[in-house]
């Protein structure tokens, strides 16, 4: 008699492509590169264009969210990675690593109704006006982000928390790929964030040139010639820039309100007192 | 023949005494330099005084002078640095009229707006932020200067620009080189004095004069740790460009092609003054001034006529004199920018008009200016032109004012004319622009944070949020 037995059942494997506009599109340069046995999407110049453009095209509404709305959001996106830390730790992301990025948003979510009031001011002028200083959003932001997990988190949370739009250039993409499965998954509206992997050596010199971006997040280059010559580019259209750390940064530590205040605006506003 | 004839009423110049020539303040003392240029009143064109031309040795013996000077000065207590900043303004104060007629003379504009509103601004400023001096822990920001903050500041407010300068990287330990205007160095240089009559330790300021390449030489300097430039939106790429892949600080206040939006519910001779006040103070050397009119469609025929009758009482003419509304362009190159705009918004079939107005026949003088019929395609709608030039738009709905009010790589400041509150509100918050001013226009004030939006900058001067660009 034949042995019969059930045949093992075949994974199926997760495609990891790009995050543009809330969909997960192939790079449209159908490139692909092999990282740990995945072929993942490798973007190119033109799906950095068409993430800025997604990113510009969701950033009024973002921006005009309520804070208290961004907050909620922010908050559904720790519980979603929560969800999912076994999917990270099977890509040899640390759990320690999962639980501290679960906690940055945690906290980040928690600013997006303070931060206005910590950083703005009503300022005491000379004369019959009722004179208030507030922060807003600088508006599209490119981000090269670091490695980790936690890194990435790390610079994400602090521009979408402030009603930014991002695009990020992700060096590791199938925890970057999962973590914009954790964000579409968090009723973020499409085009807040946006994720390209690749190599960002190739894609960063176009973010940092293209003028409908405003500010740029160079936190993850570690390569002191290219982050000179992304700064540089960044000139063109002045884009506020967020330079490297002199000493690579330690995303364990309390990151403070600077990652949150380089992409902020401050907006004065007089109205005149008068009967 | 305008409306109302005036006796000359001049500001006496005699309370200024200007030397022949003036040498670089470097380590609190005045050396000569090889070289040297003129500097002249641009009403005139009489030369007032020959100013030093500070090269790459001098800019290095400045910063020198400025790297010795901030260990002691960063490490004197705050309450201390608080009481120089006193005096320096406390001698402004007293000194006030002096240096509104020198700052008349060397930049063109009317002694009303230098005595009241650039001398007292200038003296508020420092006396805004010697009290920051020994309060900076509750400020925010830490505690920690920079170190040598290389400054080079425009022609439009020579001293105010100074004081939104020196008087904060004072206030936070800092020392300073700064570079005035080519053609505006008087008020600086007797600001040097100024320092040395408070008894300001030497090096803690410095004063160097020179064009464009000696900025350049300064900002580039390699012991430099911060920069702060204040000028066109040009200048400020190259310097951010220069500074990239150094560690310095960098704050730039550039230009801008701000929206004054006049809603048909607007007190109607309220918003005339205010969009005259907003273009032609300063002869709209000015970068926050509201060159672009946005009119609503129902009122602006009517709107337009009461704007050419009240330019046709600005009294333009002798700087020192007390009734000038205008005064001279500051510089003939300025005045050939200015022209030259004029002359292709006319190219490009907007319709230009002045008032009948005699200019005087010597000096630089360009008569105020509108131009109706502008569409945003127009180069007097989207570039700034800086001068005394006014360009009208109309709209239908707020969201097209907003909409075209946005319509410029520019961000700094937009003006709302408009009785009703819920839309001033409402409008306010979708502006791209740093500063708005809602039923008035042209405030200043130290406590209030001054600063640009996207291409015209980043950074803010003023207010609590000015303390941030100089502290680490």
């Amino acid at each position: 008699m034949p042995k019969s037995s059930a045949p093992t059942r075949l994974a199926v494997r997760k495609t990891y492509k790009l995050y543009i506009g809330g969909a997960f599109p192939r790079s449209e340069s159908g490139r692909t590169y092999l990282v740990k046995g995945d072929n993942v999407a490798l973007a190119s110049r033109k799906d950095v264009r068409d993430a800025v453009s997604a990113a510009r095209k969701a950033q009024a509404k973002w921006a005009g969210a309520t804070a208290y709305n961004r907050g909620q959001i922010l908050y559904r996106a720790a519980e979603m990675l929560e969800g999912r830390r076994k999917e990270f730790t099977a890509l040899g992301v640390p759990a320690a690593e999962v639980e501290a990025a679960t906690d940055r948003l945690v906290w980040y979510a928690g600013w997006s109704d303070k931060i206005a009031q910590v950083v703005g001011a009503a300022n005491p002028v000379a004369g019959p006006f009722f004179n208030l200083s507030a922060p807003e959003p600088t508006g599209v932001v490119g981000v090269v982000a670091p490695a980790s997990l936690l890194g990435l988190v790390s610079v994400i949370a602090p521009a979408i928390v402030t009603g930014n739009t991002v695009v990020v250039l992700a060096p590791g993409p199938q925890a970057a790929i999962t973590l914009a499965e954790v964000l579409a998954t968090s009723d973020l509206p499409g085009g807040v964030v946006n994720i390209l992997t690749g190599h960002p050596a190739e894609t960063a010199p176009w973010l940092a040139s293209h003028d409908d971006v405003n500010a740029l997040d160079l936190t993850g280059v570690d390569d002191a010639a290219l982050a000179t010559e992304l700064e540089r580019a960044a000139a063109g259209n002045l884009k506020r820039v967020l330079r490297p750390a002199e000493v690579a940064g330690d995303f364990t530590a309390d990151p403070g309100l600077h990652p949150m205040t380089a992409l902020l605006e401050t907006k004065t506003v007089w109205h005149p007192k008068g009967f | 023949m305008s409306l109302f004839e005036y006796a000359p009423a001049p500001e006496s110049r005699s309370i200024v005494d200007i030397a022949p020539s003036y040498g670089l303040f470097i380590d609190g003392e005045f050396a000569a330099a090889k070289n040297a240029f003129k500097t002249v009143n641009p009403a005139t064109e009489e030369v007032l005084s020959e100013v030093a031309v500070a090269d790459a040795e001098d800019v290095d013996r400045a910063v020198a002078a400025a790297r010795r000077a901030f260990e002691s000065w960063s490490a004197l207590p705050g309450a201390e640095r608080a009481k120089y900043l006193f005096r320096i303004a406390r001698i402004i104060q007293e000194r006030s009229r002096e240096l509104a007629v020198l700052e008349s003379l060397d930049n063109g504009k009317p002694i009303k707006e230098s005595r009241d509103v650039d001398l007292p601004l200038v003296a508020a400023h420092f006396f805004y932020y010697a009290g920051w001096a020994d309060k900076l822990s509750y400020a925010g920001y830490g505690t920690t200067p920079l170190g040598v903050a290389a400054q080079v500041i425009p022609w439009n407010f020579p001293l105010m620009m100074l004081a939104w300068k020196i008087a904060p990287a004072l206030a936070t330990g800092n020392t300073v080189v700064l570079k005035p205007a080519e053609t505006t160095p008087l008020t600086a240089l007797f600001f040097a004095d100024i320092c040395r009559q408070a008894e300001l330790p030497p090096g803690v300021v410095n004063i160097i004069t020179g064009a464009g390449e000696t900025g350049r030489l300064l900002v580039e300097h390699p012991d430099v740790n911060k920069v702060a430039f204040t000028g066109s939106t040009e200048v400020g790429r190259q310097i951010a460009q220069s500074v990239a892949g150094t560690r310095k600080r960098l704050s730039l206040e550039l230009g801008g092609k701000a929206a004054n939006i006049v809603f048909d519910d607007a007190p109607i001779d309220q918003a005339v003054e205010g969009i005259v006040n907003g273009i032609f103070f300063n002869q709209g050397h000015v970068c926050c001034a509201g060159s672009r009119l946005l009119v609503q469609e129902s009122i602006s025929d009517s709107f337009v006529e009461a704007l050419k009758r009240r330019m046709a009482t600005l009294r333009v003419g002798d700087p020192l004199d007390k009734n000038t509304d205008i005064g001279a362009i500051n510089s003939a190159a300025q005045l050939a920018r200015i022209s030259d705009l004029s002359e292709i918004g006319s190219a490009e079939g907007a319709e230009r008009w002045s008032p009948p107005c005699d200019l005087p026949t010597s000096g630089y003088w360009f008569a105020p200016t509108i131009f109706t019929g502008v569409t945003q395609a127009h180069r007097i709608a989207r570039e700034e032109i800086f001068g005394p030039v006014l360009s009208v738009l109309t709209f239908r709905t707020p969201a097209e004012a907003i909409e075209k009010a946005n319509n410029t790589p520019y961000g700094l400041s937009a003006g709302i004319w408009s009785e009703k509150g819920s839309l001033i509100l409402a409008v306010a918050d979708k502006l791209r622009a740093g500063v708005i001013w809602a039923n008035t226009f042209n405030k200043f004030d130290p406590t209030s944070p001054f600063g640009g939006y996207k291409e015209s900058g980043y950074g803010r001067e003023g207010g609590r949020h000015g303390l941030e660009a100089y502290l680490a």
